[in-house]
């Protein structure tokens, strides 16, 4: 999948925390428009190679190439003027802050003010558990809620690349459905491109084009999602079911 | 009755400059989760230049912009070339650094100024206006009041109001997700301590004349009030740092006034230790988790 079309491009990505790398020679191809899930088991590298792509961590070796841009001399802060998003793992919801607060937070860097203000309509709109808790701290907002802002509030960016870490933790399934359906609409209408860490394999093949199984720290294979899904030895080995 | 009102009136004008001076501790606990123990020897210094200028132009409010403008630099300057490389791993590695920063500026204080009190004038009369034979305020205290009161207003509108404080909040609280939204959270905190470090300077040019003077030393008891002001509100409330001054300044007054001002300071120490047993997040703690 390597080559032309590919909005991501990771090779040879090394790195970790302290001495020990947790990812080892990562290669990864994201194509314009893709959902791919990156799946495995705890510990397996996801939230670690999600981190290491936007810069909250910084990699040991290898490259990082966004649209043409080696993304290892751009800062944290201005990943988000190139187009990326990144929902961290929990969600990454300022609990101190309002609704409103975390999600006009997502558009202040925009110098577009215009379509700032509209995208944050869009996603009241979208969202309109949100619109009714406008005023609501983020520590009273429930699992869903927050999953719902944390992703509302990367969407007023525009992104065209949105970092996904586990949505679906702590969620019901309707929920986690919800979301994944979501995502898939999103893609549809506006071409996000979506690298969707998961443990829940189940819901991340239901709309990834792609899956790349991690496991400690290495690819150890990529596939379409319907052979993923399919494919039984693979699912004991890595994937727990 | 007299004496009561009296007191209550001297407590509440030294408790707004308490207040002025935990709410310049809470801006840094807020933007960097480290007390700031040189937050009085800054104030000091910021004092010292105010003292020069006004020496040399004559004019006190010259002396005045310029003790807050050196504030704001002097901010600046001890975050972007000391704080920013302290460990914040443990939280004593800051506080040892302030302390020793503490001990820089009033050495290199004392060898430029001479460690000796020097007078400081007032821009307005201290002695207080009556009211049925009873002295109430004075046109210095008034001063205070809305000084203080101003930066309070000023303060809480930046924070609630604009872009700015918005990023300084989310800066503070969850400084990754707060990088990931594209906020400069290393500016952001800069900002921080320049912000305090003029909040502390306007403090220290509001209380020294009340005190015995100018000196290096002259904020060390003022800091252990505002330290505790800032403790009884809890760290991380601007309101309850303006409330914790109001009650540390009322506290000392009638301490002093009723039993004698030997032993004022230990009634400070008193609150501040039955706080620290009793509701170690402040009395305005509220318990709400951070889930995340």
């Amino acid at each position: 999948m390597t080559g032309a079309g590919a909005l991501l491009e990771v090779d040879g990505l090394t790195a970790g925390y302290g001495a020990a790398p947790v990812l080892h020679d990562v290669r990864l191809s994201v194509p314009s428009g893709a959902i791919i899930a990156v799946l495995g088991a705890n510990g397996a590298g996801k939230t670690t190679l999600l981190r290491t792509l936007s810069g909250l961590l910084r990699a040991a070796r290898g490259s990082v190439v966004f649209d043409g841009e080696d993304l290892r001399g751009v800062k944290v802060e201005h990943l988000v003027r190139r187009g990326i998003a990144h929902v961290p793992e929990g969600r990454g919801v300022v609990t101190e802050l309002t609704v409103d607060e975390n999600l006009r937070l997502g558009g202040l860097w925009r110098r577009d003010r215009l379509d700032a203000a509209r995208a944050l309509d869009e996603v009241y709109d979208l969202f309109p558990a949100l619109a009714q808790r406008r005023a609501s701290a983020g520590h009273q907002l429930s699992g869903g809620e927050r999953q719902m802002l944390a992703l509302g509030r990367a969407l007023i960016g525009r992104p065209r690349l949105l970092l996904l870490d586990e949505p679906s933790l702590g969620l019901a399934p309707r929920i986690t459905a919800q979301i994944m359906a979501l995502l898939r609409d999103l893609r549809e209408r506006t071409g996000l491109t979506v690298l969707l860490v998961e443990q829940n394999v189940r819901s991340a093949l239901s709309i990834a084009d792609e899956g790349v199984v991690l496991s400690l720290g290495r690819v150890v294979t990529r596939n379409n999602a319907a052979e993923l899904r399919d494919d039984a030895d693979l699912r004991h080995a890595y994937l727990g079911f | 009755m007299d004496r009561f009102v009296y007191l209550t009136f001297d407590g509440l004008s030294r408790g707004a400059v308490y207040a002025a001076f935990a709410l310049a501790l809470v801006l840094i606990w807020r933007a960097a989760r480290i007390v700031n123990f040189a937050q009085g020897a800054m104030a000091v210094a910021a004092v010292y230049v105010a003292y020069s200028v006004t020496d040399a132009t004559g004019s006190y409010w010259l002396g005045f912009v310029a003790a807050i403008v050196f504030g704001l630099l002097l901010g600046v300057a001890v975050e972007k070339t000391v704080m920013r490389f302290v460990d914040h791993s443990s939280p004593l590695n800051g506080v040892v650094v302030a302390l020793g920063l503490v001990l820089i500026v009033q050495g290199v204080l004392g060898i430029l100024f001479g460690n000796e009190y020097r007078p400081i004038e007032t821009p307005f009369r201290r002695d207080a206006f009556e009211v049925g034979g009873i002295a109430l305020l004075s046109r210095y205290d008034v001063f205070v009041f809305a000084a203080v009161g101003a930066v309070v207003v000023a303060l809480t509108l930046l924070f609630t109001r604009t872009a700015v404080g918005l990023r300084m909040r989310a800066a503070a609280f969850a400084p990754d997700v707060s990088r990931l939204l594209g906020v400069p959270v290393g500016g952001m905190l800069t900002l921080g301590w320049a912000l305090a470090a003029a909040v502390g300077s306007l403090a220290g040019m509001l209380v020294v004349p009340t005190e015995l003077g100018l000196h290096p030393t002259a904020m060390d008891v003022v800091f252990v009030s505002a330290f505790t002001a800032a403790v009884v509100g809890g760290l991380d409330s601007p309101i309850g740092a303006v409330t914790g001054g109001l009650v540390v300044g009322l506290l000392l007054s009638y301490v002093s006034g009723y039993l004698g001002a030997t032993v004022a300071p230990m009634a400070v120490l008193f609150l501040l230790v039955a706080v620290l047993l009793g509701r170690p997040g402040g009395l305005f703690s509220h318990s709400k988790a951070r889930l995340a």
